[in-house]
């Protein structure tokens, strides 16, 4: 009997082994999103559904920056940058679901709809998602009012001029809802299906979400961009993100084709992935930053010559081979590669340990001194390894007769720690939200010191005024000057040391045809097919 | 017997409040905040930061925090999550029976094998099937179980490919839930080969999660029968003439089963704490793997009311043991 058993048992497990579709695309993603409308959210896993669903009033071209049109076509932008006008698409559908089927196509109530229900506290949207910080945090502050001209055409009105809200336009959070939606869902009492069985104007349709397990998807045969050849277009019928924390396990399920695209592998496995056949990887930019910041409104770092021999001093194309591991390439721009506005010129200084101590001597540290030096406690793509950095750093202070003690923190601690200006020498970074070189530049500015983000606590007036000046203008290639003058400012004073330029990577099934990673917010799974 | 009863509830109730006051108390010592970690290293200006706060109710004082807290528990409302707003014991209802499923499923495993492996090496003591048990027992017991679980993947799923990776379903069913169990939904949802996919993807993870359990059975299982063995009434039942099998499996075992249970009753509790790992790598969706990532991003609801709930579910198993050993055995009852 017990024979008879294990028999059956074996024979089912071999049975289930599983079946593999062309019209099914599975992508092991690492984690579950927090919402599935990324209006109420300031997670990338949201981001990524919401992508699939949704579509913004502005667009961004797959794997770039560039702005591309969204639902609105084409925008106009005033001479004082006070009103962004956007002349909306025609004949966008809107998907449907079990709860509602939509009697009419996309128009300028949608749009007013979704921002009104984010700025307007009378909105009765408002409370049903509570909070919805990164339009509190990149919108509202400039936010006056939206107001819909006529059917297709829509205004944003802002307080001050605000150059970068195209850009931030294009982010995941500022999709547009459907309001007609929103008014049945009201009537039936149930306001809170708008967020959790989300409907959009995108290329495939949310069919199902079961938390920490699946997030399935169905192409939507409407999608407006099938007949505009917008590469977004579905090219499967089914989407799944299959939801794997491990990202070991991302690769086994990788190798056993229970998943054709495994997202953020382990820099330790590329190796072996690149040498699988069956295997490809695949890597772009990504627009982040890295650096450790010098308190230069503090002794000995107010001086400018102490924070070149501290720069000088690290061997920076050592640290990034040991920390990065192929992953980065030294920079000294503060835009990356993968932005515009980025400064090829700014090359990283050459390492002179022997200039070091003798810019220190001349500063009156003959002797050297001692300081702190804030590690970061998680790994990142822009700093895989913060301790071992911090170590490397250290032991090459130590030839110039700087000794630096390491300090670490949990993780929100840190952060805390740090913008309470606890720290002389600190170790951070970041990743851009959205294609405008300005989100992580701001943080350099005088205006960032008294909430702590601007951890050198620097105020330069030449930096600052560059950056003022770019949110003035509206056109790119104005803005783009600024910019470069900005970063030539910080390259001159040195109240950080940038690190490295970063790329990120992604694990596919060599069947896995039109991919494009993808580095600002969601990433796009239209226009992926499988080939058997 | 009922002032034994009531006894007992008083002493749920008091312990479920102290469990009230200590989750609170442990997570508000946590540093950092929910707000701060949500927007990491971009950083919020103070005046947001004070905003979303305010939103959230965290500006209050912890102590108004907290019987506000204690209030609505008191009512039956558990609160809602920081990160996805949806009620905590709606999730905690959803992940639950993952977690129930996989815990069987491993406590079945590790009682199936365990105590036959114990019993063997019981009867060949001293051979070199004995050791060769005991030797795999005490490997087993001392594996990691977040590399045991890469091993058997890397082995059954990679290697072999006889085994799903990871998660509980292939992809390829599209199954709406009904209880939660995915050996019952699969089943009811009458779709060829559901079933056979739901279990095939069970055996991996209950096997990494009762690999320790089993280890402790078996050892177990072997000293107690040991043990029984070598008393009087097993030589009597020999001297008899009654068969080897009959002198084992009747006489011996039943003896000594009874300290192999309450090592199987302890072994619940050490499941759900092995149970946390197992789910973060076989991509199982239950409660370990959503407390743990709580933990993460501060979100307060999730963790009280969690702790809450497994607390109350740990106490109710004890309550109803203490009562059946009451029912059962006489002198347990008097001394209370």
């Amino acid at each position: 009997m017990a024979k008879r058993i294990m028999a059956l048992v074996f024979a089912a497990v071999l049975a289930a082994a599983s079946g593999v579709r062309a019209d099914t695309l599975v992508v092991c993603t690492e984690g579950s999103p927090d919402f599935l409308n990324a209006a109420l959210s300031t997670a990338n896993t949201s981001f990524d559904v919401t992508e699939q669903t949704s579509d913004r009033l502005v667009g961004m071209e797959v794997g770039g920056s560039r702005l591309v049109p969204g639902l609105a076509e084409s925008w106009t932008v005033s001479d004082d940058g006070l009103t962004y006008t956007f002349k909306l698409r025609h004949g966008v559908k809107w998907q449907s679901n079990a709860l509602f089927k939509p009697s009419r196509d996309f128009n300028a109530d949608d749009v007013l709809f979704t921002f009104r229900r984010m700025s307007d506290k009378t909105s009765p949207y408002y409370a049903v998602g509570g909070a919805y910080p990164e339009f509190q945090v990149l919108i509202e502050p400039a936010f006056k009012a939206i107001r819909k001209l006529d059917d297709d055409t829509v205004a944003i009105e802002l307080k001050q001029p605000y150059a970068p809200l195209l850009n931030v336009l294009t982010v995941q959070p500022f999709s547009i809802s459907s309001a007609e939606y929103a008014d049945a869902m009201q009537k039936a009492g149930t306001p809170e299906q708008l967020d959790q069985n989300p409907i959009g104007t995108g290329p495939f349709q949310l069919v199902q979400y079961q938390k920490d397990s699946v997030v399935r998807f169905r192409a939507f045969a409407d999608f407006w961009g099938r007949a505009a050849g917008s590469p977004r277009t579905a090219k499967v019928d089914n989407l799944i993100f299959a939801i794997t924390p491990d990202a070991s396990v991302r690769y086994a399920k990788l190798r056993a084709n229970e998943c054709q695209i495994a997202r953020y592998p382990n820099p330790a496995d590329l190796e072996a992935m690149r040498a699988n056949p069956q295997l490809r990887v695949q890597d772009n930019a990504i627009a982040s930053i890295s650096y450790i910041s010098f308190r230069t409104d503090r002794k000995p770092m107010d001086d400018r010559r102490v924070r070149e021999a501290l720069s000088i001093a690290v061997d920076l194309d050592g640290l990034v081979r040991a920390v990065y591991q192929g992953s980065g390439t030294p920079t000294a721009s503060m835009v990356p590669q993968a932005l515009w506005g980025h400064d090829d010129s700014l090359k990283p200084r050459p390492h002179d340990p022997e200039r070091g101590k003798q810019l220190l001597a001349e500063a009156g540290y003959p002797q050297g001194f001692e300081t702190d030096l804030w590690a970061i406690p998680v790994a990142r793509a822009y700093m895989p390894n913060g301790r071992r950095a911090a170590e490397m750093i250290q032991a090459d202070w130590a030839a110039i007769g700087v000794k630096a003690h390491i300090v670490t923190y949990e993780w929100g601690e840190y952060l805390r720690r740090v913008r309470s200006g606890e720290a002389t020498v600190a170790m951070l970074g970041g990743t851009w939200d959205y294609p405008d070189p300005s989100q992580l530049m701001l943080v350099w500015g005088c205006d960032a010191v008294a909430s702590g983000r601007n951890t050198a606590f620097w105020c330069s007036k030449a930096y600052s005024d560059a950056l003022r000046q770019a949110n003035l203008v509206t056109d790119q290639a104005g803005r783009a000057k600024f910019f470069k003058q900005a970063q030539q400012a910080f390259y001159d004073e040195m109240p950080g040391l940038l690190f490295a330029d970063v790329r990120a990577y992604v694990a596919l099934r060599s069947t896995v045809q039109g991919f494009k990673l993808h580095f600002l917010g969601g990433q796009p799974f239209g226009g992926v097919s499988l080939t058997q | 017997m009922p002032t034994f009863v009531l006894s007992r509830l008083g002493m749920v109730a008091i312990t479920l409040f102290g469990v009230t006051i200590l989750a609170f108390a442990l997570i508000h010592a946590l540093p950092g905040d929910p707000v701060e970690l949500m927007f990491g290293e971009r950083g919020i200006d103070p005046e947001r930061h004070a905003q979303l706060m305010a939103q959230f109710g965290l500006d209050r004082p912890l102590l108004e925090q907290y019987f506000s807290y204690l209030a609505r528990v008191l009512h039956g409302d558990l609160g809602r999550s920081l990160v996805t707003h949806q009620s905590v014991l709606t999730e905690f209802l959803t992940l639950f029976p993952a977690t129930v499923e996989l815990a069987v499923s491993a406590m079945l495993v590790a009682v199936l094998v365990g105590l036959p492996a114990g019993i063997v090496a019981a009867i060949r003591r001293g051979t070199a099937t004995d050791y060769g048990l005991m030797g795999l027992a005490l490997t087993g017991y001392s594996m990691p179980v977040f590399w045991w679980a890469i091993l058997l993947i890397l082995l059954f799923s990679v290697t072999l490919g006889i085994t799903p990776v990871s998660s509980r379903l292939d992809v390829a069913y599209y199954i709406q839930p009904v209880t939660g169990f995915m050996l019952i939904d699969s089943w009811l949802s009458g779709e060829p080969g559901a079933f056979r996919s739901a279990l095939s993807h069970l055996v991996l993870p209950a096997l990494a999660l009762g690999t320790i359990p089993m280890a402790v059975i078996a050892r177990m299982t072997r000293s107690a029968m040991l043990e029984v063995l070598g008393e009087d009434y097993v030589r009597t039942a020999r001297a008899k003439g009654l068969s080897p099998a009959r002198v084992v499996g009747l006489h011996a075992l039943r003896n000594a089963l009874i300290p192999v249970i309450t090592i199987i009753g302890l072994q619940v509790g050490a499941l759900f704490g092995g149970a946390v790992l197992t789910e973060t790598i076989f991509a199982w969706p239950g409660v370990g793997k959503w407390l743990i990532e709580s933990v993460n991003r501060r979100d307060y609801p999730v963790l009280q009311g969690g702790m809450l709930l497994i607390a109350a579910i740990i106490i109710t198993v004890n309550l109803l043991v203490d009562l059946l050993s009451g029912l059962i055995n006489p002198r347990i009852r008097h001394a209370a």
